[in-house]
């Protein structure tokens, strides 16, 4: 997989994921061009475009369209699979998530897609198991910050 | 502390967090620049703090603000910060800023290899975890050269959250850093039987991803993989190992056949949709590999194609979209299955969704055929009227084009339908592809001499009518069939009805709202009409109507000499003067259109597109070579060359004076044939033999056809290509009727007791139907001499190609990772002059880096050129292309073995009188009869201590063809053959290639070795299935492996302070021998000894050399050897005195040789 995006039925992006190094403006060309091709796509229209040299796969989930770039020889249902997988990731760890929840945590929704795959590949096939990970993750993160709270207050009293 | 602590925390509480930001922003839509702007002066108030929360809060915001398309490059340093602060919670920030941000461009980028290093070692499994994650967006060639060799070691990281991930990212490290490859590759491998599940997917992915781009270095791995697909359920693993499948199989065709039965049961019981649709791809990949048409194969393509039928029959748009692109790759190969399923790709085409449509187009192009090309074409044209948007209008029409004009129109039968519908395009308006129509009616007209006359009635009719064409918008594109239309009428002019009324329709005023292209062409075929009428009515003596055209012309071309365009005013002025003149001369009563006439006498014939980059360069011409020196870059000189072009240019102006004479342009184009016919380099029109109906007879002498059409040729108004169609379909049916006529006649006349096989059951298949017209296409032409290559289309800059790298070889003690050391662990004292391997000088600072870079290309060329001076004994090219191939994957210490100027570099310079070494090879026979002809070479390596790869060279020295070559061994108890897991003892290890007759190819297999002391010798089968015309024979071959002493050695260079010391220790045992009666010169001798023993020299003083080499055991082993009149004695010192005892036997034999 080259790249991922989600962006909302109004073409603001939501999150970017780059497998592949590109300069900012480049990002920003690819970006504006594939957002209004997919946004111009009627809904009954099937989920596979072909753009540039690679296969553009897009699900539309409520208000927000999930979008990944992938090479010719890849294949495209199992990259609906993919989106899907990460729509449950994301459902699972809000809780029935909506735009919002991707807005104000947006760094969240990165670590559970760094956690499910890596470099453009699936890393883990288990949902249980990218749960997992993020909720020991944020333990840790909760752990290291709980004693700095403590002396705050300490500090403040 | 704590109060700057406090201090900071009282800080943060009046700090906007995300939150904040976010919710700011969604508040101002109105002046959202405006209040981000601010967020970003903020941001950099917050980053000059000490504390790191405050820092990583600000990091946090910034990644977000970039996400909307902010420049946050400026924050790089700070990102670095954040991602060092010893915190996971703001770490995990960093690193998230930093995957979003950083690129290879970065520069700061170099500045985070100690702290991912220190992170990718730390105790959390987290903070591994994020900095490989972090790693895997902005790894650039520094950051994996210097953390490859972390990252390898993660790979045997205890938790396999790490391992997992480790796996992963080794394969962005192989892309940006491929000499990385073969060091990783073992333990990647194991990785495939990693006791975890997600490791194992992991290894999957990467090796199915590297395998993909380069598949030929794989197949090794085949079996392995083929457990994996037959033992696994994971449907994420099996998707992948089927795509590889489908890769390797075009290489090895055994394999596909083998996989075909469990691939068909996987798509008959798989729920999956996704992983049927690979499974049904990789099918049909194995079956184009395997093109000779086995009776079982046909089954698997019709389940292919049933399945297919299922997924686009199905109501979901995706599967039928995927079900048409999977349906386009079995056409290729198979047309006749997929035309079965015509109706439903037809149906495919009223399609709501625009992609499937198109997707449908894609697969008609393969389904036409002579019979039913009419029929679909005149169903798209029908889709043309009706599509609403013009892209798809467009898409339509390129696709009526292409497969018209598929295969040098071998689908047409009729080209007057053709050309109708052409001519029917022109009517959209607004399309972007006039000049695609252009282009076929030029093709069509040119190569198809028959259809000319046609063609131009058309072409008159379309000129008559441009107003119509060219009426619409100004952008408007399809004008550009006035281009074609224009040059048609002009150049086969003879064919022109009514050439003046086309003459007089080019020249009309609205003519000049054309774009200048085509005016220019316009003017320029207007001259050629105007030839071909002077010459009618000169003939039938009318000389008053010729002047008429003349004076028509003189009046009219000024319309063109005030055009804005260049290149229409300067051909209607000349052609003005030219017209003028005429004028003069007709007022004389010369006859002047045999002259006029002659300008454009001789053909014009299509030339090949590729043509001009055949044409050799003839030798001893040097495109790069500058003509003239380039002009320096100085000021002063600067100035010179602008006068003297002005100085030119005014010159020009007054040469042209345009009056233009026709003798003199007569005498002028004939001086120039003259000159062309003597010219080798210019592409003559002669016919070229690659003529595709070469058994027709040359044009002039077909009988063109009388068609009669029961419609005059003339089709006034627009032409309707269906009339053509009614009209071809009768004449089909005549040609039947008179073609079973004739049958029946043949047979009467045959033998009369023969049954009748064929009956009266008539189908009609492509090959009954005869074209209407004798068509002669031309083929295009091409340099007589044109070399013939297919390497047009290679991009060089691949930047898959780096990793083709030969994995089965066994690895080389000089491919290590790098390894990053303490500046002080290391003082390198022996001269770096020395040719040592890159592993043996450290690390330090980039600039060396580079340097050693570049003493690794020149390495890299003269081990090319070495293999290029001296061939090896076996002349056989594939092998010595293998060689090269090796030469050029990595640098190998036998590169340096077989030159003598390798080996023996520090005493180069001194020695003058050399005679040339004979050449040498290591390969020396194994076994021998008629049918196969066995050379082999042991090597050793350093990294795997008890391990020795044999290389053995097959060739087929026979007319039959050899396969399921299989070598068995009978092992000893020191030395013991590697088989694949799960065999036992007596199998035999199956050659990974088969062999036609003649070629020779080379298969490794690696024997493992308790101890290296003595030689050893095993015994062993070489089993194999030879076929020939007459059938085929089981043969064996019986040989005799010989692992001497010196096979367990490796070439090792040693510095010779190494050595000295080496020596002064004392624990070497000692030994010598003494050869006599040796003619060959010192230098040739101490070369024989590397190449054939594997040894380095250390130092050299006039006849006297100390050498060094070390076994796979690392033994030690050091040679003085001195040169007398006529003996070499060699004395030895090894930390083994068996093996020193042996090795010298060994030398022994090789130097009486000498």
């Amino acid at each position: 997989m080259q790249f991922m995006l989600l962006f909302s039925r109004q073409g603001k992006l939501r999150l970017q994921k780059w497998y592949v190094s590109l300069s900012e403006r480049e990002k920003k060309k690819i970006t504006r061009e594939i957002v209004q091709t997919i946004l111009a796509r009627k809904p009954k229209m099937c989920s596979f475009l072909e753009w540039r040299d690679l296969k553009i796969v897009y699900k539309r989930y409520a208000s927000l369209y999930f979008c990944c770039a992938i090479e010719d020889q890849e294949n495209e249902l199992i990259t609906l699979e993919i989106i899907h997988r990460y729509v449950e990731l994301l459902d699972k760890y809000f809780g029935s998530v909506c735009e919002l929840d991707i807005i104000f945590n947006f760094e969240k929704a990165y670590f559970i897609l760094d956690e499910f795959l890596l470099g453009g590949e699936v890393q883990e096939t288990s949902k249980k198991n990218v749960l997992k990970a993020i909720e020991q993750a944020d333990l840790l993160q909760e752990e290291a910050e709980t004693p700095r709270s403590v002396l705050e207050e300490i500090g403040l009293t | 502390m704590a109060l700057k602590m406090v201090k900071g925390s009282i800080d943060r509480m009046f700090d906007k967090n995300l939150q904040d930001l976010v919710r700011g922003i969604r508040n101002h839509k109105e002046d959202e620049a405006k209040y981000i702007s601010q967020c970003i002066d903020e941001i950099k108030q917050e980053l000059k703090q000490d504390n790191i929360a405050v820092k990583a809060n600000a990091v946090c915001k910034l990644t977000y603000l970039q996400m909307l398309g902010y420049d946050i490059s400026w924050a790089a340093f700070n990102i670095i910060e954040v991602m060092s602060a010893s915190k996971f919670t703001f770490k995990r920030i960093g690193y998230l800023a930093a995957s979003q941000c950083f690129h290879e461009g970065t520069d700061v980028i170099m500045l985070t290899t100690n702290q991912i290093r220190k992170d990718l070692s730390s105790p959390s499994q987290y903070d591994t975890g994020v900095a490989l994650t972090g790693l895997s967006c902005f790894v650039t060639p520094d950051l994996a050269r210097d953390l490859a060799n972390d990252i390898m070691t993660l790979m045997s990281h205890t938790k396999p959250y790490i391992r997992k991930k480790a796996v992963l990212i080794m394969y962005k490290v192989f892309l940006k850093y491929p000499e990385s490859l073969r060091p990783a590759f073992p333990r990647l491998k194991e990785k495939l039987e990693d006791p975890d599940p997600g490791v194992q997917s992991a290894a999957v992915n990467v090796i199915c991803e590297l395998a993909r781009r380069n598949p030929k270095n794989y197949l090794s791995l085949a079996p392995l993989f083929f457990k994996l697909m037959t033992s696994s359920t994971n449907n994420w693993v099996l998707i992948k190992i089927i795509k590889l499948f489908g890769a390797l199989t075009p290489l090895e065709p055994r394999l596909g056949k083998k996989l075909i039965e469990p691939l068909t049961n996987l798509i008959h019981s798989t729920s999956a949709m996704s992983l049927l649709y690979e499974c049904v791809n990789t099918v049909i990949a194995v079956l184009i590999s395997l093109s000779s048409g086995m009776p079982n194969h046909s089954a698997s393509i019709q389940l292919c194609v049933q399945k297919l039928r299922i997924l686009i029959e199905d109501s979901d748009q995706n599967l039928k979209y995927l079900g048409l692109l999977a349906m386009s790759k079995i056409l290729r190969t198979h047309p006749k299955s997929v035309q079965a399923h015509k109706d439903l790709v037809l149906q495919c085409l009223d399609d709501k969704d625009e992609s499937i449509r198109l997707r449908a187009l894609d697969l008609l192009y393969g389904m036409v055929s002579k019979k039913n090309l009419v029929e679909i074409v005149k169903k798209l044209m029908s889709h043309v009227d009706k599509a609403e948007g013009t892209t798809y209008r467009d898409e339509l029409l390129t696709k009526i084009i292409d497969i018209c004009s598929q295969c040098n129109y071998q689908h047409i039968t009729n080209f007057q339908w053709y050309i109708s519908v052409l001519v029917e395009l022109t009517r959209l308006e607004g399309t972007r592809h006039g000049h695609l129509i252009a282009a076929q009616m030029l093709d069509v007209a040119i190569r198809v001499k028959a259809i000319r006359k046609f063609a131009v009635s058309q072409m008159s009719a379309l000129l008559d009518r441009a107003h119509l064409v060219a009426s619409s918008t100004q952008r408007n594109g399809i004008c550009e069939v006035l281009y074609a239309a224009a040059w048609i009428c002009g150049e086969f002019s003879e064919h022109l009805q009514e050439p003046q009324q086309t003459l007089e329709a080019m020249l009309r005023p609205k003519v000049t709202t054309l774009p200048g292209h085509i005016q220019a062409v316009y003017v320029q075929n207007v001259v050629k009409l105007y030839a071909a009428i002077l010459q009618q009515r000169e003939q039938a003596a009318e000389p008053e109507a010729a002047q008429d055209v003349t004076q028509l012309m003189v009046e009219r071309l000024p319309q063109f000499v005030q055009s804005a365009d260049l290149e229409v005013q300067e051909r209607a002025s000349c052609v003005l003067q030219l017209v003028k003149h005429i004028q003069k001369l007709q007022a004389k009563d010369v006859p002047v259109a045999e002259e006029v006439s002659a300008l454009f006498a001789g053909e014009l014939n299509p030339v090949a597109p590729k043509a001009q980059k055949k044409v050799p360069v003839p030798e001893g011409l040097d495109l790069d070579a500058w003509i003239n020196e380039p002009p320096s870059d100085s000021e002063s000189e600067d100035e010179k060359p602008k006068a003297i072009f002005h100085e030119e240019e005014q010159r020009h102006v007054k040469q042209r004076q345009p009056e233009a004479d026709e003798e003199e342009l007569a005498r002028r184009r004939e001086a120039r044939k003259q000159e062309q016919a003597n010219n080798p380099f210019y592409i003559k029109s002669s016919p070229s033999p690659q003529k595709r109906y070469q058994d027709l007879p040359g044009v002039e002498h077909i009988p063109v056809v009388q068609i009669d059409l029961s419609v005059p040729l003339k089709v006034p108004g627009m032409p309707v290509s269906d009339q053509y169609v009614k009209l071809e379909e009768e004449r089909r049916h005549r040609q039947r009727l008179e073609k079973d006529r004739k049958k029946k006649k043949k047979k009467d006349k045959e033998k009369k007791g023969k049954p009748r096989r064929h009956g009266s059951l008539h189908t009609e298949s492509d090959e009954d139907i005869a074209p209407a017209q004798q068509v002669d296409i031309v083929t295009e032409e091409m340099p007589e001499n044109a070399l013939p290559s297919d390497e047009d289309d290679k991009d060089p800059n691949d930047p898959y190609r780096a990793l083709d790298i030969d994995l089965d070889r066994p690895l080389a003690d000089s491919e290590k990772l790098p390894i990053q050391k303490h500046r002080n662990a290391d003082t390198c004292k022996s001269p770096e002059k020395e040719d040592v391997p890159v592993t043996e000088k450290k690390i330090k600072k980039l600039k060396k880096k580079e340097k050693k870079h570049k003493e690794k290309e020149r390495e890299k060329k003269k081990g090319k050129e070495e293999e290029k001076v001296k061939p090896s004994k076996h002349k056989k090219k594939k092998h010595k292309k293998e060689k090269e191939e090796r030469s050029k994957d990595k640098k190998k210490p036998k590169k340096k073995k077989p030159a003598s100027d390798g080996a023996a570099e520090p005493v180069e310079n001194g020695a003058l009188d050399e005679d040339p070494l004979p050449p040498m090879s290591s390969y020396c026979l194994l076994a021998e009869n008629a049918y196969v002809k066995m050379t082999y070479d042991i090597q050793g390596s350093l990294q795997k201590d008890s391990q020795v790869t044999v290389s053995v060279v097959l060739e087929n020295q026979s007319s039959s063809f050899l396969k399921n070559m299989e070598l068995s061994v009978l092992d000893s108890l020191n030395t013991k053959l590697a088989r694949p897991e799960g065999s036992s003892v007596h199998d035999g290890v199956p050659v990974p290639f088969q062999l036609p007759p003649g070629v020779s190819n080379e298969a490794q297999f690696v024997f493992t070795v308790r101890s290296i002391v003595t030689a050893q010798k095993l015994k062993g089968t070489l089993s194999f299935i030879a076929k020939n015309d007459e059938g085929s024979t089981h043969e064996k071959l019986d040989f005799q492996l010989h692992f001497s002493c010196t096979s367990y050695l490796v070439t090792t260079p040693c510095y010779s302070d190494a050595f000295a010391k080496l020596l002064e220790s004392g624990d070497l045992s000692m030994s010598s021998v003494k050869v006599d009666g040796i003619s060959m010169s010192f230098q040739n001798l101490l070369a024989k000894i590397c190449f054939h023993h594997h040894f380095s020299v250390v130092e050299r003083v006039d006849s006297c050399a100390s050498m060094y080499s070390r076994s796979i055991q690392g033994h030690h082993v050091c040679l003085l050897v001195k040169k007398g009149e006529k003996s070499v004695s060699v004395d030895g010192k090894c930390s083994d005195a068996a093996l020193l005892g042996s090795l010298l036997e060994e030398m022994k034999a090789t130097l009486a040789q000498c």
